[in-house]
């Protein structure tokens, strides 16, 4: 929004100057300003351009007087540019007094504005400032006409940013394109080819369009050279496509991760159902928006920095949260899953109404530092957005201090011991009560990170959870229980089959395909991907 | 040479229909049905409407929704309560049931409509020319009330055996089931789907006829749900007191020896699966046109759970603990919902929390214990 | 009269017993049973059962031990449909294929099982849990329209007895002794008229008074049904077998009468380590 306000002030002062200088000089050609005064709607079309490509330091003001409607005509030859009481003759740059009194204002319909609007941006292509530059290419993507074809050269020249260049030669080929010249016509299919720009696959396919029997180009070579370009574009296209899918896939996994790695420790672990293992991952989002707000009010300066405190504070926050459950009810219905369920339930109600009540019902904002902000753009029109990058590297991350921890440390080793065996374990000295807190609060904790990582790239609101309670089971139903890197396979796998089903019938239809094949995989392998057999897993 | 204390399953004289309920339980019943046959459509359409003893519009509304909710309670109980299944989508099978019947009132809506066509407004409003085909001979109660039994049953039929089959049995069953109704209500909300989208169904104007506003088609709607509602009770009575239903029981406490005793569970599961989520449609259908609204957020897994702690504070494996329970949470939550609205979430919660660590055995198990000191 | 004479009697009373053939359902025409051939199962690389053959004659009173790990109870799983070996066959009388039934087609071809672990159904009555396990159409439908008629409410009666539980007909199971789950388990068993029993650990947690009472019962059923006893109490063993087979790292070690048994060198080694 800004950025736009700032070009258009820009654009006026542009203006204003030009206005300025035109009684000094008057290099306009008179005959072509009589065209547009004059002519006919054609003839004028003509004339703009031609102006606009001789590219005359008034040209800008006399297109916005003809905007205005404060260039008229006098008489047979006269042509004036009107300010008030004051008028200019063009033609020679003279005071005209008095006004004469059989004025009349040059008619300028929608074709002519546009063509006006378009014309000016040719105008702008010399600017100095590359965002001016820039907008002022994309506007003549869509209308520049061949009387223009000489100023874009002249720019294309002159020009040296890459993105502008590619944009204007571009440009310079859809306008050959409806060139009555053959080769020029072929010579902007090749031109076509060679870009990365997805629009010109709509521009070739409008080479090859067929009204009735007769094809939008007639001749049969430029058709076979352009069916060839738009194969190229379309293997581009599909490589950019196919990068971007992909991305996206590994993205959604990595965050279904981060949501099934708690749930990996407290039901694949410990066999506790935990359904308010998302409101968990709530309670991380929101530590991480009470922490941004800290820094914001006392350390505005390390903002950027905010996210690194939040980390810790969401995982120990949510782990809190967590061990208090688990000292409080759920460790009265250790073997007993389903009403776990419906207990773990009634604490997911109680922790959505806590924070209803403490922040409201409505979706709080939490920003990204800047160093999260914008992405890289890996093929033109495919950008990865830091944050999702981050994300990804981040749950790497948690799954390897995860992995280290169950089988590195002492705390694993009991937890792995606890699982398998409750009474060995309690025999040799493990204390056993503890171990279930503790272990229940690193699931919990690790929900907090997810709900730090969710903050940064979707709504934080009371229902956070709800949306991925069903996918982050899901992922544990299918990874197999106990298995942790059944978890990762699962979540990975699910996310890119997801997106991929997703460009194929839509995001709901997707979902659904997903469940269905998740039910259907369930009939194969009831254990999951990575299953233990034998007497062990039937008890 | 036998015992002389023990005559378990002796025959008794009379039919079994009889059989079903003590003599005690019996008179319960038959004051139950008099209650709602008799006295409420006295109270609602004869009592003047200032008189202190007239039945107003919302209560009658709010008892007819309970018995729906209970007759839900009663089918999830049949499936939790005595087979040990916890399904955690019995709202799908409410939500289709309804549908199927809401399909039938919007058609009966007719020409009264906002834009005054053929097709129901959010079709018109989607530029649809035609009711796409699944929507053939709606406009048939008959074949409504038909789709409202074989949709939710072949949905079950079909899930239960995949799920039964490959014995997805304890909390995956649970978390599949819940899966399910998440993926319909995603789909429901889906304006392509044709049913009406985020909004659903809503602006009935008749059924059979009948205003559908009018007292008396409400009381009407409201005496054939409390049939609805004791005939299930006694339907269940007579599917837990057979034999089949103590399969169900010993299936709930030992599969495995439940197998080797020459049962194949799944069909067994399947069968009461499959009835549960017809009684739930019926329930649905009956619903429907009571509350004048039906939309997709009934499918909601929240909505299900909801079902499962109706049940549990009733009683589970108790055939009145479920419509007790459906009554009691569901009084306290249109209380609750109109003096403290915020604090309807907590308490619901609470309820979730203490009835599972606290009160195992629901109301009924309290009932009982002070009846047995 | 002993208690064992009483029990044979009320076996072979045509109405106790049903009536049944010794070979009904099953083709036990080369005098075999069960045959096992060359059966394995394997869980994640460890060999439960290693090439198991064996071969049970019809009314035949088999024990088979083995030290922990040995199989046992991986050889019944197979048996009964639990488990699906990896290689090998698994025949009940000349033409039914185990392998190729679920649990419930095996239990009604007439195998029935006795878990390590007593199973019965704790929230029904004794009396119920004979009621469900007793011989019948199985089926949904049936089941549901199933009333007792006499001769099902007489057949019950003497199981009753011969398990000793007639004044607890009306408890609830889950309320019985350890030891009276397991003999109700038999009867339940008993219930189902099987033509093969297959008991993992009968005995285990019994008096020595039941456990006298089981090794009687156990003898006096021999020769109109065939049984499978896995028992670790040598005692028991000693007392009621004919035939004893050693299972040894999932496969037989050896195959033969007690004393045979007992003398058998390898059996000592892998039994006592010597």
């Amino acid at each position: 929004m800004l950025l736009l306000i700032a070009r258009m002030v820009r654009a006026c002062l542009f203006v204003a100057v030009g206005l300025a200088s035109l009684p000094a000089t008057a290099a306009l050609d008179a005959a072509l300003v009589h065209e547009l005064a004059f002519g006919e709607s054609d003839a004028k079309i003509k004339a703009i351009g031609t102006l606009a490509a001789n590219a005359a330091p008034e040209t800008a003001a006399l297109f916005q007087a003809l905007l205005d409607g404060n260039l008229q005509i006098a008489g047979q030859d006269q042509v004036l540019l009107v300010n008030g009481d004051t008028a200019i003759d063009v033609a020679t740059g003279k005071a005209v007094k008095p006004l004469p009194h059989d004025r009349d204002d040059v008619v300028v319909n929608n074709r002519i504005r546009k063509q006006i609007d378009t014309a000016m941006a040719t105008l702008r292509l010399s600017a100095a400032d590359r965002a001016v530059r820039l907008g002022a290419v994309k506007q003549l993507q869509t209308g520049a006409t061949e009387e223009m074809l000489p100023a874009i050269d002249r720019a294309l020249e002159k020009e040296t940013d890459a993105e502008i260049k590619e944009l204007l030669s571009l440009t310079r080929a859809s306008v050959q394109l409806t060139s009555k010249d053959k080769a020029a016509r072929i010579a902007a299919i090749h031109a076509f080819s060679e870009s990365n720009n997805p629009s010109t696959k709509t521009l070739l396919l409008g080479v090859l369009e067929k009204s009735g029997d007769a094809y939008a180009e007639p001749d049969a070579e430029v058709r076979a050279e352009a069916e060839k370009a738009l194969r190229a574009v379309d293997s581009k296209l599909a490589t950019g496509d196919m990068i971007g899918r992909v991305f996206s896939g590994v993205s959604l996994g990595s965050i279904l991760l981060l949501a099934a790695l708690g749930l990996a420790i407290t039901y694949g672990l410990m066999g506790v159902i935990n359904m308010a293992h998302g409101e968990l991952i709530m309670v991380g989002a929101y530590a991480t928006y009470i922490v941004q707000n800290q820094f914001r009010k006392y350390a505005p300066g390390a903002f950027d920095a905010y996210l690194l405190c939040a980390v810790p504070v969401a995982f120990a926050a949510s782990a809190l949260v967590g061990m208090a459950l688990e000292r409080s009810v759920i460790r009265f219905l250790y073997g007993r899953p389903l009403e776990t369920l419906l207990a773990t339930w009634g604490i997911s109600l109680f922790l959505i109404q806590t924070v209803r009540t403490i922040f409201g019902a409505q979706n709080v904002q939490v920003e990204n530092p800047s160093w999260m902000s914008g992405g890289i753009e890996a093929v033109t029109g495919i950008v990865l957005p830091w944050n999702r990058i981050v994300i990804i590297g981040f749950a790497g991350l948690v799954l390897l201090a995860m992995w280290l921890l169950l089988t590195r440390t002492r705390l694993g080793l009991f937890v792995r011991a606890v699982t398998q065996n409750r009474a060995m374990a309690s025999c040799n000295g493990v204390p056993t009560r503890r171990v279930d807190t503790l272990a229940f609060g690193l699931g919990s904790g690790i929900a907090g990170l997810a709900g730090c990582a969710l903050s940064q790239i979707g709504n934080v609101g009371p229902d956070l959870g709800q949306s991925y309670i069903v996918d982050s089971f899901m992922v544990v139903v299918l990874g197999g229980v106990g298995q942790l890197a059944g978890t990762v396979y699962a979540a990975l796998g699910l996310g890119i089959v997801n997106k991929f089903l997703e460009a194929w019938s839509g995001a709901v239809l997707a979902k659904i395909a997903v469940l269905v094949f998740i039910i259907v995989f369930i009939q194969k392998r009831p254990q999951g991907l990575f299953a233990l057999r034998g007497r062990t897993a039937e008890a | 040479m036998m015992g002389a204390s023990f005559m378990p399953l002796a025959p008794v004289a009379g039919p079994r229909l009889l059989r079903l309920l003590s003599p005690g339980g019996w008179s319960f019943y038959v004051a139950a049905a008099a209650v709602l046959f008799v006295a409420f459509p006295i109270l609602h359409l004869v009592v003047p409407a200032d008189s202190a003893l007239h039945l107003s519009d919302y209560w009658v509304t709010l008892i007819g929704k309970i018995m729906c909710y209970a007759i839900v309670a009663l089918a999830m109980d049949l499936i939790w309560g005595y087979t040990g299944i916890l399904s955690l989508g019995h709202g799908l099978f409410f939500a289709l049931g309804g549908y199927a019947m809401g399909m039938y009132l919007m058609r009966s809506i007719g020409h009264e409509g906002v834009y005054q066509s053929d097709l129901p407004d959010f079709m018109v409003f989607l530029d649809w020319k035609k009711y796409p085909w699944y929507w053939s001979f709606t406009d048939h109660f008959w074949y409504a009330a038909l789709l409202v039994v074989l949709i939710p049953g072949l949905l079950a039929l079909v899930f239960g055996f995949f799920a039964f089959r490959s014995r997805i049995r304890g909390v995956y069953f649970s978390i599949i089931t819940q899966a399910l109704t998440y993926a319909s209500m995603l789909l429901f909300f889906r304006n392509d789907t044709g049913f009406g989208g985020n909004n659903g169904f809503t602006d009935f104007k008749r059924i059979l006829g009948f205003p559908i506003a009018a007292p008396q088609t409400r009381m009407a709607l409201f005496a054939i749900t409390g049939a609805a509602l004791l005939g299930f009770l006694l339907f269940a009575r007579w599917i837990v007191t057979s034999k089949l239903g103590r399969v169900l029981t010993a299936i709930r406490d030992a599969e495995t020896r439940v197998m080797f005793s020459g049962y194949n569970p799944v069909y067994f599961k399947l069968f009461i699966w499959t009835v549960s989520a017809v009684i739930c449609g019926i329930a649905g259908a009956l619903y429907v046109p009571q509350v004048g609204i039906i939309n997709p957020s009934e499918m909601s897994p929240a909505n299900s759970i909801e079902i499962a702690i109706w049940t549990a504070v009733g009683g589970r494996g108790t055939l009145y603990g479920p419509v007790l329970g459906a009554a009691a949470v569901n009084l306290g939550k249109s209380w609750f919902t109109k003096a403290f609205p915020e604090y309807w979430l907590f308490a619901l919660g609470l309820l979730f929390i203490l009835v599972t660590l606290f009160l195992p055995r629901g109301l009924a198990g309290l009932l009982a214990r002070r009846k047995t000191p | 009269m002993s208690d064992a004479t009483i029990l044979r009697e009320q076996w072979d009373d045509p109405v106790a017993s049903g009536a049944r053939l010794l070979s009904e359902g099953v083709d036990t025409s080369h005098k075999g049973i069960l045959y096992l051939d060359g059966i394995s199962v394997s869980f994640d690389g460890f060999k439960a059962l290693n090439n198991l053959s064996l071969v049970i004659d019809a009314g035949e009173l088999r024990c088979v031990i083995g030290p922990n790990g040995a199989g046992k109870t991986t050889m019944m799983d197979v048996i009964t449909g639990k488990t699906q070996p990896d290689t090998g066959t698994a025949f009940f009388g000349q033409t039914i294929d185990l392998t190729r039934l679920s649990e419930p087609e095996i239990a009604g071809a007439g195998i029935g099982r006795k878990f390590q672990k007593p199973t019965v159904f704790e929230q029904h009555s004794v009396y119920e849990n004979l009621e469900l396990a007793l011989k019948a159409d199985k089926r949904v439908w049936p089941t549901l329209r199933s009333r007792l008629d006499g001769v099902a409410r007489d057949r019950i009666t003497a199981t009753l007895e011969t398990i000793k539980l007639v004044p607890q007909a009306g408890r609830l199971a889950g309320l019985l002794s350890h030891g009276q789950k397991q003999w109700l388990e038999i009867g339940m068993l008993l219930m189902q008229e099987p033509q093969l029993l297959l008991l993992d650990e009968p005995v285990a947690g019994m008096t020595d008074d039941e456990t006298l009472r089981s090794a009687e019962l156990f003898v006096s059923l021999a020769g109109s049904y065939t049984l499978i006893v896995v028992e670790h109490d040598m005692d028991f063993v000693e007392r009621i077998a004919h035939k004893v087979t050693v299972l040894h790292e999932g496969s037989v070690l050896a195959e033969g009468s007690m004393d045979d048994i007992q003398r058998n060198e390898q059996v000592i080694e892998v039994f006592l380590g010597r």
